[in-house]
């Protein structure tokens, strides 16, 4: 394993070497030593390497990540993941707002709580949080899966698109155009590769599934009140 | 942005380290705020003294005969302790009003920062580094202490405008955020007697609490009252003579971490800020949830 101490080399450096990796490289696995809430840490990252933070993130950690799998064992801070293209991150603690925000591809695993704003603006990322999320999560959401093993606070999926939501405990509240929806076959199986590829131990059935109403989509005077 | 650092101490024995712990915390958020930065810190109180920290860009003219001058002024024993542009006069307790006139016709040029038997405000533009070194921070003894690194948006980059507000006795806040209804409650508080001294919309929310409990709310309630009447973007961490507080907007977009250990509570608006306290590996670590009121006290 290579090892990278942000105590003794620049965030920099440790970006630029990450991000010279090749998909053919022999150099797969990384450990980040002494982030202290460094910004922008293992960002912009394009080769199927595993990169292990020990400890805990500031800003923007694993932003645009592409085949990379990023792994933070303390907490991480706002946009984890932000536009995360494909790769897994996964964060061991919690996670401050909008976590894996305009995420367009890949697997974001929140052990712990994920602040307000989760998956903002989601165009096909997959989150799983183990524990409650904050208020307008998955807002804007236009695809991908948003999975919550806890509860959700307010206005959860507020002017949906096509992301899926599904949560096992309760919903503070519901966004605008935002609905409770049945829960068929398909979307169990979805929700069943999921909690196992985030090695989650929780029961499909137990979630209900959220989505939008597409009432919002085109311009109605009578939702006026709701724009 | 604007940057906020605090520390309420729960154990006596770190009570010497208080501005060495809090100094550091500043200057990690200097990129959260590089033009001006300030520290209220809760000190050492001698019984029946009140302490008046007050401002001069032109100290070397105004200090020297200051307390021999305000002594005559009021009649009563005053000393003064200098720190830089800043010092603190220790007058007996019950002549604070007095001192307040008599300052404004003895040294027109002064801005009181503060007056309290514990508190202490020094602030300045500059690097938050270079305020600290200025003022000694490290050196600083006390129970709890909070800090500011500003980046402004709401009015201009002076010493004025700079963080801390105390707009009461032994009272202060630091803000993150902008209030957009400032200028109405500036208004409507400088009727109802609230002394509100520059255009910062901070000041304003300092002035909004000191109101609010002068008419019996306590902290707690008072910044309950803040969710409601107060409107824009705020994350703001308070101090009193033996208490401490924090309160995010509804929103919440303004970032905020606190750490919790038998020794201490921090709050930072970032991690980075907490690093390097001590037992910070094991302490309990969240973000306050939004409209939300914490309060500490002693």
């Amino acid at each position: 394993m290579q090892s990278i101490d942000l105590a003794t080399q620049s965030l920099r450096d440790l970006n630029a070497t990450l991000q010279a990796q090749k998909n053919q490289t022999n150099a797969t696995e990384w450990e980040v030593l002494n982030p202290r809430g460094a910004h922008a840490i293992a960002v912009g990252l394009d080769a199927p390497i595993e990169v292990t933070v020990r400890g805990s993130t500031g800003y923007y950690c694993a932003g645009m990540n592409k085949q990379a799998q990023v792994h933070v064992t303390g907490s991480a801070g706002p946009g984890v993941a932000e536009n995360m293209m494909s790769g897994t991150v996964i964060i061991d603690g919690d996670a401050s707002q909008y976590a894996g925000a305009t995420g367009h591809g890949g697997l974001l695993v929140i052990r712990g709580n994920a602040a307000s704003r989760c998956g903002i603006s989601m165009k096909g990322i997959d989150i799983v949080v183990q524990g409650n999320i904050g208020h307008m999560s998955a807002f804007m959401g236009q695809a991908g899966n948003l999975v919550v093993c806890g509860d959700a606070g307010d206005a959860l999926g507020d002017s949906l698109y096509e992301a899926r939501i599904f949560v096992r405990g309760t919903v503070k509240s519901l966004g605008a155009d935002c609905v409770e929806k049945e829960m068929r076959p398909e979307h169990l199986e979805i929700l069943r590769d999921l909690l196992a590829r985030a090695g989650v131990d929780a029961q499909p059935e137990e979630f209900r599934r959220y989505g939008s109403a597409r009432k919002l989509y085109n311009f109605d005077i009578d939702n006026a009140a709701a724009y | 942005m604007c940057g906020i650092v605090g520390l309420f101490l729960k154990d006596k024995s770190l009570e010497p380290r208080l501005g060495a712990l809090l100094s550091e915390m500043l200057v990690t958020m200097t990129d959260r705020g590089p033009d001006s930065a300030g520290i209220a810190i809760y000190g050492d109180t001698t019984p029946g003294m009140a302490k008046l920290t007050v401002q001069s860009d032109q100290a070397d003219a105004d200090f020297p005969a200051l307390a021999d001058d305000l002594s005559q002024a009021l009649g009563v024993a005053v000393s003064l302790r200098r720190k830089s542009s800043h010092a603190v006069l220790t007058l007996p307790l019950g002549n604070v009003e007095a001192a307040r006139a008599a300052l404004a016709e003895l040294r027109p040029r002064l801005r009181v920062m503060s007056d309290g038997e514990a508190i202490e405000i020094y602030k300045e533009v500059g690097l938050p580094k270079d305020v600290a070194q200025r003022f000694e921070l490290a050196q600083m003894r006390g129970t709890h202490g909070i800090g500011h690194t500003r980046m402004a948006t709401e009015s201009a980059v002076t010493t004025q405008g700079a963080h801390p507000f105390s707009t009461g006795s032994d009272q202060c806040l630091v803000h993150n955020g902008s209030l957009s209804n400032h200028n109405n409650w500036r208004r409507r508080l400088k009727r109802e007697g609230i002394r509100i001294d520059s255009m910062n919309d901070t000041e304003v929310g300092a002035a909004y609490l000191t109101w609010k409990m002068q008419n019996g709310a306590s902290l707690g309630e008072a910044l309950e009252g803040a969710l409601d009447d107060l409107d824009g973007f705020f994350t703001f961490v308070v101090g009193t003579r033996d208490g401490f507080g924090v309160v995010r907007d509804p929103i919440a977009c303004k970032p905020a971490v606190m750490a919790e250990t038998d020794q201490y509570v921090a709050f930072g608006s970032e991690y980075r800020a907490l690093v390097n306290l001590p037992g910070i590996e094991t302490a309990r670590i969240w973000e306050p949830e939004p409209a939300t009121v914490y309060f500490w006290s002693h």
